[in-house]
């Protein structure tokens, strides 16, 4: 089976419609007869369900926008008004809400994907940045969609994050006022986050688009990282829409049991109460998505400066080092110099890749943490490992590693799992 | 299968994640009881929540609003409309404005919410110090849900809140130790209409099953769906699971 499928001529309606508006041999050639690597794995199976969760909180955000009410005085009663008395109401909030969890979990599986097997490499730079692109936007949305219900932690967190901004230099007070709309987080506050909550979901579709635009015009890479030859490569349909809705039913199990049997367990306690300006909770706690980037705000807790005069104190420095972990990750294709994508063909790089996930995870634990005690320092070298790993190492590896031969087609790799590996596939050392 | 299987690991580690922040102050492990709501197949004990209901509306209503519960709503309790109407008529709601632009009160009807025992927060400020908290949705706004409530209940110990300045208590699970409510089960504070023994136990037990339902009011019909939900999907993924191999058998590997 190879991918050499002919676009077919449309007949009757659809050929009618193709001759005048060329959808359907567009849709054709885009999603059936795609020629797709086969020997993708089932990593390769979480950008399809990010796209079905970005749809599901679509959907179900456009059903809550018709019962809620984005004023300060009645969003949180209307919260409980869709949870009670709304005709389903509970089901379609408790979706939306995990749908967020789920949407990050995805989403994070598929960008690690993307680390491990170096698909940011030459040609895919622009898709790997517009990647990039829609992580910030999704981050975005987030937070602005959980300002919306007016708990405690909405308006703390609230208060919290865009009190980030303050950190500007000169500009910054005046900045953040601006951002809120008055001198604290309040109503126009909320109505802004909801006007912006509603508007980037289709902002992110757009960059969807795009991303899957610069998808096929080199298609998908694989788990050995090499370009494959036509003969390697099989249609979309039926092989990988096949193989796509299997993943989206195990998907909806891990989905289903969030949303039905533990819908409030990645959620916060505090925020079924009622925001008050006039009582801080003992600990503000972003959702879990966000703690790796808090931990590494809140990981500068020293000014930096040179014989003795502050150029970035304390704050900025923290804001700087979040907002670069993430910036940094658009550099990343001519950071990583290294020729050879796939980790399974660079030794030190895997471990790299794998002490990276497990930088994330503690910085990750160090955000849920009080700042204090061990946690601040903890978090201070998790940070440096994370920017060290980016700007220092990924260099130098391209540089230095020696990588392991890699075989010329996807065949062989595949081939010799019955017997011994050869002398060649062992490290070069 | 087996990166298939590495990936759920991987997908349910991420889920069990979850840190927890440990409160300042010495709190001890909450007290747990075994709740019927609890698990994939639990469901709401409608006798222990109507008991919940009685120490509700003849102890903790007194102080405390509740603020999203409707008086239809209690039909979810095991109570038929017209019991529902006739419990609703003990109350006086504020209606209006009349022919003549006046407001007036009427006894509630099943379609009211519970009514505040206050005119307006400022108030419940001024009887009690600070506003006593709404009810409704305490059950999921307290980490520790109905075993916190059970415990808070149940936690206090009055020789070491006689220390206390007046209007303080000492209660083992409030964050801080000190709290503003009083102590409130005693034995035989209310005469259950079922015959059951009003221990202080009891009531705890009661009144924490009454006001997660008061939280989590669709708690059985999500558990029910997702149980059909859960089998649907597993059956699904097995059927496509199956054509996914089929399919796949051409695939030279």
């Amino acid at each position: 089976m190879s991918a050499d499928t002919p676009t077919p001529k449309f007949t009757g309606v659809l050929g009618w419609i193709d001759h005048r508006l060329p959808i359907v041999s567009w849709g054709y050639k885009e999603l059936v007869a795609y020629p797709t690597p086969k020997n993708l794995n089932y990593f390769w199976n979480f950008g399809s369900l990010a796209g079905i969760m970005l749809v599901i909180q679509i959907i179900t955000g456009i059903v809550l926008v018709m019962h809620y009410v984005p004023h300060a005085d009645m969003a949180f009663a209307s919260i409980e008004h869709i949870m009670r008395d709304v005709n389903y109401g509970w089901l379609i909030r408790y979706m939306h809400m995990n749908g967020a969890h789920m949407f990050f979990i995805v989403v994070y599986i598929h960008i690690f994907r993307g680390l491990y097997y170096g698909s940011y490499k030459e040609p895919r730079e622009l898709l790997w940045i517009l990647g990039v692109i829609i992580l910030i936007l999704m981050m975005a949305t987030a937070f602005m969609g959980y300002v919306l219900p007016w708990g405690q932690m909405s308006f703390w967190g609230a208060t919290v994050i865009t009190n980030l901004f303050s950190a500007v230099p000169l500009v910054g007070d005046s900045l953040v006022t601006w951002l809120w709309g008055g001198f604290s987080v309040d109503n126009p506050t909320l109505q802004r986050f909801f006007s912006l909550h509603y508007l980037f979901p289709f902002v992110i579709f757009a960059f969807v688009f795009l991303h899957i635009l610069a998808l096929h015009q080199h298609g998908s890479n694989n788990p050995v990282g090499i370009d494959i030859t036509k003969k390697d490569k099989i249609p979309f349909h039926p092989y990988y829409t096949i193989k796509d809705v299997f993943g989206l039913f195990v998907l909806l199990l891990f989905y289903g049991f969030l949303v039905f049997f533990a819908p409030n367990f990645l959620g916060h306690a505090d925020n079924y109460i009622p925001a008050n300006p006039l009582v801080t909770p003992a600990h503000i706690v972003p959702e879990w998505y966000f703690l790796p980037f808090y931990a590494i705000l809140r990981s500068i807790t020293f000014d930096i400066g040179i014989f003795g005069f502050t150029i970035i104190d304390a704050k900025l420095g923290g804001v700087i080092a979040m907002f670069g972990s993430i910036i940094v990750l658009f550099f990343l294709p001519w950071l990583d110099t290294s020729k050879v994508r796939s980790a399974t063909y660079r030794p030190i790089y895997f471990w790299a890749f794998w002490i990276l996930v497990i930088d994330v995870i503690v910085l990750t634990y160090v955000g849920a943490m009080p700042a204090e005690g061990i946690w601040p320092t903890v978090g201070l070298i998790a940070t440096i490992w994370y920017f060290f790993h980016f700007l220092v190492l990924l260099p130098l590896l391209g540089r230095f590693e020696r990588p392991r031969p890699v075989p010329d087609s996807i065949n062989k790799p595949v081939l010799p799992r019955a017997q011994p590996l050869g002398p060649q596939a062992q490290p070069a050392e | 299968m087996r990166k298939l299987l590495t990936g759920a690991i991987v997908g349910v580690a991420l889920l069990g994640y979850q840190p927890t922040v440990q409160a300042a102050g010495e709190i001890p492990p909450l007290m747990t009881r075994d709740w019927s709501f609890d698990g994939i197949f639990g469901s709401y004990d409608d006798a222990s929540k109507q008991r919940g209901l009685q120490v509700f509306n003849e102890i903790c209503a007194a102080c405390h609003k509740l603020e999203h519960i409707h008086f239809r709503n209690l039909t979810d309790l095991g109570y038929t409309e017209e019991e529902v109407e006739a419990f609703a008529e003990q109350f006086f709601v504020t209606d209006g404005p009349d022919e003549f632009g006046d407001m007036f009160e009427r006894p509630a009807l099943p379609k009211d919410k519970w009514p505040s025992p206050y005119r307006n927060d400022a108030e419940a400020a001024m009887i009690h110090g600070k506003t006593p908290p709404d009810m409704s949705l305490i059950a999921k706004a307290r980490v520790g849900g109905p075993d916190y409530l059970y415990s808070l209940l149940l936690g206090y110990d009055e020789d070491k809140g006689l220390e206390l300045d007046p209007g303080n208590y000492w209660n083992e699970f409030f964050p801080g130790n000190i709290i503003a409510m009083p102590p409130q089960l005693y034995p035989d504070m209310v005469v259950y209409a079922d015959g059951t023994a009003a221990t202080p136990e009891q009531m705890a037990y009661d009144v924490s099953n009454f006001l997660m339902w008061t939280a989590e009011p669709k708690l059985e019909e999500r558990k029910q769906l997702g149980i059909g939900f859960m089998l649907f999907c597993t059956v699904m993924a097995l059927v496509f699971y199956g054509m996914m191999r089929r399919v796949w058998a051409d695939v030279k590997k």
